[in-house]
């Protein structure tokens, strides 16, 4: 391990404690207060390590939803995930496949952002420091994040009745959302995603939400396209 | 929560867990440094704004706590949250003047 570069990571990732420790804070009392036991609420902490998906997970089992219904739209919220891994590829793809599998578990949204950074703006590091980059980046955030879903769960129980608990999911998440609303794209997406979700409340085992996530990944995708044939045009003419 | 089993839960539990270590380690783990096709990419970047506003919505709109019937308490609590995100770009001063906003209104009108 490039010792050196670790710490670089390290902090880099560092400052982003402060938005993962009230998180996780708020997924211990909310998995608490939903009549998870504190194993399950660390279960979810220790094996997903992603808070949106687990918020997401919690909700939709407080609905009563079905198993599968829970597991698809949380999946679906992790997608990105998937584009994460897609453009740390080229970078990381020759590390040793024990290595990718380490780094695939600590991958979150900050961590594969400021490595990322990193590695586009210094082209000459070598595999190896690109990975003790990530693996420092990932420290800070990944191990406080089990420490503060632990302190919630247990202060969970603590909480006294007539605050308005319920709402913490709503709010976390448009706060989440808001700064990701960086393009008209963005915008139509997140509309569409909101009026089918409202229009398909009635759809059976929680399906509406489904198909309304479907169909603004759709639009999202066909306006981004849309516009960039357009900024085409633009500059040959 | 009763409609679950134990084991259920932990179903649920372990199966997203694995999940989301397929869709991370997908691209990193399985297809290396092979280029992905563009229209892929294009779906996924939507993925986080497509499934969250839709999963909110009904639950700002017609919470659970008030049987259903929309609430000042908590509508004035997500148009500060917005407002704040839109104004500051940080998560963090989003959440906290949301949930400020949520008790100050709950002592006030609640």
């Amino acid at each position: 391990m490039d010792t050196s570069t670790f710490w670089q990571g390290f902090r880099a990732g560092a400052p982003f404690v402060v938005v993962i420790v009230p998180f996780g804070m708020v997924f211990g009392v909310v998995g608490t207060e939903a009549g998870l036991s504190l194993a399950q609420v660390l279960g979810f902490t220790f094996m997903v390590i992603a808070g949106a998906a687990q918020f997401t997970a919690v909700q939709l089992m407080t609905e009563e939803a079905p198993t599968f219904i829970v597991l698809l739209t949380s999946l679906a919220v992790n997608l990105r995930m998937a584009m994460y891994s897609a453009s740390l590829a080229p970078y990381l793809g020759r590390a040793p496949f024990w290595k990718r599998a380490a780094m695939s578990y600590a991958m979150v949204d900050q961590s594969y952002a400021v490595s990322v950074l990193k590695y586009e703006t210094t082209p000459a590091m070598t595999t190896a420091q690109r990975s003790a980059y990530f693996f420092g980046s990932a420290a800070p955030l990944v191990i406080p994040w089990y420490l503060a879903t632990w302190a919630g769960a247990a202060l969970g129980t603590a909480i006294p009745p007539g605050i308005p608990i319920d709402f913490a999911v709503p709010i976390t998440f448009l706060a989440l959302i808001t700064p990701m609303l960086r393009t008209r794209a963005h915008w139509a997406a997140a509309a569409v995603s909101v009026a089918l979700a409202l229009v398909l409340r009635g759809l059976p085992y929680n399906l509406g939400l489904l198909v309304a996530a479907l169909c603004a990944m759709a639009t999202g995708a066909a306006l981004e396209k849309r516009a960039a044939n357009r900024a085409t045009t633009r500059g040959q003419s | 929560m009763t409609a679950y089993s134990d084991v259920t839960i932990w179903l649920i539990i372990v199966g997203l867990g694995i999940g989301t270590f397929v869709l991370r380690f997908s691209f990193l783990g399985l297809i290396g440094d092979r280029p992905i096709p563009a229209w892929v990419l294009r779906h996924l970047r939507y993925t986080a704004v497509a499934v969250m506003p839709g999963l909110i919505a009904p639950l700002i709109l017609f919470p659970a706590a008030t049987d259903g019937a929309a609430d000042p308490v908590r509508l004035s609590a997500s148009v500060a949250t917005v407002a704040l995100g839109l104004w500051s770009k940080n998560v963090l001063v989003a959440i906290f003047g949301g949930a400020a906003t949520l008790f100050a209104a709950q002592y006030l009108i609640g």
